[in-house]
């Protein structure tokens, strides 16, 4: 039996429904514009919107009537959620497509135009950002809401370190790591014992604490006004034009000046430094503390009546995820060249947050696609952008529909047999 | 013979409500030990208190010569006191083996591959499901692998919190049967039950909890028939 037979009154129903509560909340929105003090009615909107509801509404009840509507309704349904584990020997038929994404990736800046390069490496930043943020949440569950914090540390902590300090690019980088892995475990300790809404309140609040230190403390981060960042240097070659201090880059290659090449290196670093973390956040999820995140994501509970210091763990995650997002902050200060507190309102963690989620709990993949999607679509839609935000909201529950557990489903490989220990 | 762990004189309290009042038993190496008594009469309380959740208010738990009752909960597990949660709290998204291997968090994984294969021989049902994520499995299956994940810390002491609930009775008795084996090995059980009829027929001792007392000890033989016991916990049975 192929064709099932469709009852229309359902359809009709359902579409009625719909259509009333279309009606019901796009009514007052939609059907009284304001005009001064005055209002005017008018339906045709509010009937146009009703109308789309109603015959939308129609066509997907008659679809879901279908054979092909009723199996895809069961696959959804049946989605077994979860972790597929694989054996430990399991070999991926994908493993070529590594090298091909590195060569892709080392071939960017020689082929984009600056335009393109900038917009690529802030969807490495967002990669980043992505990464930190998934061993936070997506392997240790810990929800936080607060991950720009972090990402303000790191951008704020090469801007400052250059303007009070002195210190470049490079002796940054390692320097904001640290730092945010500090500020990780001092908003570690007063949450561990907090889990789901409570911790996300709490890590929502310190990413809010630190934006507004940045704005209020107007004589150490010049406030609301912003504060320069450097650009990074080559062996203590610079990328501008003309330099006080010794040489420049284009005078020392003998090439002429472009203002590409800094975003050219800031790529070729950044692309470094990407795979670094993919390497060693693969290497981590194998390793016990890898596990011990990913068990007390599933049972605190139970973690603790094995004898695992939930403390470290905890704190382990919050500090390697925070360590990555001061990464990726000093990138982002360094390619921007200026930063101000309002780069890191609550909007970034919300998309942080909506890239893990889209990309999928842990999936390192469905991350890395979805923080591209979501930094380089909008770019890419430049002519739509006032429906940007609407669009995403859409994407977002389309996706948690369709496809609940992100992108890419995790799948992990059996537990090797290897010495050591967690306590 | 020698005692593995005792309680002196403990009290806890959860906030002005007292749970334990004055409880004292003992457990001695190699023997079954149970804890019978109805809801509420603070059997999971005691438990938990040996791992500090709640913190004891007076009095002292010793285990080995060393009073552990103000420990944290991760000292305690990894030395040598195995915990077998109530509601099995197994990892539902990892499998079978991979619950097993959390299991050897306190000692490393130096045996791991040989208590595994132990473990599968006491459960033959775990080894169909090795690679199976541990969610998808029935309550009697999750409940020996919870059993198998706390022997996996090769402990000296297993603790029990109610392996029976809300199994079926036939997955009830094979459970039993299966900590039988396990005690013949000469493992040291503290099993929390309300199932008073089948702890006590395993049990070498047992004690009877009343409202956070000790209000009955004697072995498990004596319990079975004492009429007050018979009365209040073997109904029908």
């Amino acid at each position: 039996m192929t064709q099932t037979d469709i009852s229309y009154k359902k359809s009709g129903t359902d579409a009625i429904i719909a259509a009333l509560m279309a009606l019901v909340v796009f009514g007052p929105i939609m059907g009284i514009v304001l005009n001064g003090y005055q209002f005017k009615l008018s339906f045709d909107r509010v009937f146009v919107i009703v109308a789309i509801v109603f015959v939308g509404r129609f066509l997907m009840s008659t679809f879901f009537q279908t054979h092909r509507g009723k199996m895809m309704a069961f696959r959804y349904t049946n989605n077994n959620d979860g972790v597929t584990v694989l054996p430990p020997n399991h070999k991926s038929q994908m493993v070529w497509i590594i090298p091909l994404v590195m060569v892709i990736g080392l071939l960017v800046p020689f082929i984009a135009s600056k335009y393109v390069l900038t917009i690529v490496i802030l969807g490495l930043i967002y990669v980043l950002l992505g990464l930190g943020l998934n061993i936070v949440v997506g392997l240790a569950g810990l929800l936080d809401l607060g991950f720009v914090g972090f990402y303000a540390i790191g951008a704020y902590g090469l801007a400052l370190g250059y303007n009070h300090l002195g210190l470049g690019f490079w002796s940054m980088l390692p320097i904001a790591a640290i730092l945010a892995a500090c500020a990780g475990a001092i908003l570690g300790f007063p949450v561990l014992r907090m889990h789901g809404d409570y911790l996300a309140i709490v890590t929502l609040g310190f990413g809010e604490i630190i934006r507004l230190v940045l704005t209020n403390w107007q004589s150490f981060t010049h406030g609301p006004n912003g504060i320069t960042a450097p650009a990074p240097t080559l062996f203590g070659l610079e990328f501008k034009r003309r330099s006080a201090h010794g040489e420049t880059f284009h005078e020392f290659f003998n090439v002429p000046y472009d203002s590409a090449h800094k975003y050219m290196f800031v790529y070729l670093v950044l692309f470094v430094v990407v795979w670094a973390v993919l390497f060693i956040k693969h290497r981590l999820v194998k390793m016990p503390i890898g596990r011990a995140w990913e068990a007390l994501r599933e049972d605190e509970i139970a973690c603790r009546s094995l004898g695992l210091n939930h403390v470290l763990v905890k704190l382990s995650a919050f500090m390697m995820g925070a360590a990555i997002a001061g990464i990726a902050g000093v990138f982002f200060a360094t390619y921007q060249g200026f930063i101000n507190p309002t780069s890191f309102t609550f909007f970034e963690s919300a998309l942080i947050l909506a890239i893990v989620v889209l990309g999928g709990m842990g999936s390192t993949v469905g991350v890395v696609i979805a923080a591209f999607c979501l930094t380089v679509l909008p770019e890419l839609l430049r002519e739509v952008a006032q429906y940007r935000i609407l669009l995403f909201g859409i994407l977002m529950v389309v996706m948690m529909i369709w496809k609940p557990r992100g992108l890419v489903r995790v799948t992990r490989r059996g537990f090797a047999r290897k010495e050591g220990v967690v306590k | 013979m020698t005692t593995l762990m005792e309680f002196k004189e403990v009290d806890v309290h959860y906030g002005p409500i007292q749970a334990l009042k004055k409880v004292s038993l003992t457990v001695t190496e190699g023997e079954i030990v149970t804890l019978i008594g109805a809801n509420g009469a603070g059997k999971s309380t005691l438990l938990m208190s040996i791992f500090g959740q709640p913190r004891i208010s007076s009095g002292e738990i010793v285990y080995r010569g060393e009073d552990i009752s103000q420990k944290s909960a991760h000292y305690v597990a990894s030395h040598g006191l195995a915990q077998s949660p109530e509601g099995r709290r197994i990892f539902p998204g990892m499998s079978v083996e991979e619950n097993l291997l959390m299991g050897t968090i306190p000692i490393g994984m130096e045996h791991a591959e040989k208590d595994m294969q132990h473990m599968f021989e006491l459960f033959p049902r775990l080894k169909e499901r090795r690679n199976q994520r541990a969610s998808t499995m029935s309550g009697g299956e999750q409940q020996m692998l919870a059993i198998a994940r706390a022997l996996m810390s090769r402990p000296k002491l297993l603790l029990l919190d109610e392996p029976s609930l809300g199994l079926a009775p036939i997955i009830v008795k094979q459970i039993f049967k299966i900590l039988e084996d396990v005690a013949s090995t000469g493992m040291t059980i503290f099993l929390v039950e309300q199932n008073a009829n089948h702890a006590l027929k395993l049990a070498d001792r047992g004690y009877v909890m009343v409202n956070g007392e000790i209000r009955l000890t004697g072995t498990g033989q004596e319990l079975l028939v004492n009429p007050e016991v018979r009365e209040a916990y073997l109904g029908g049975h």
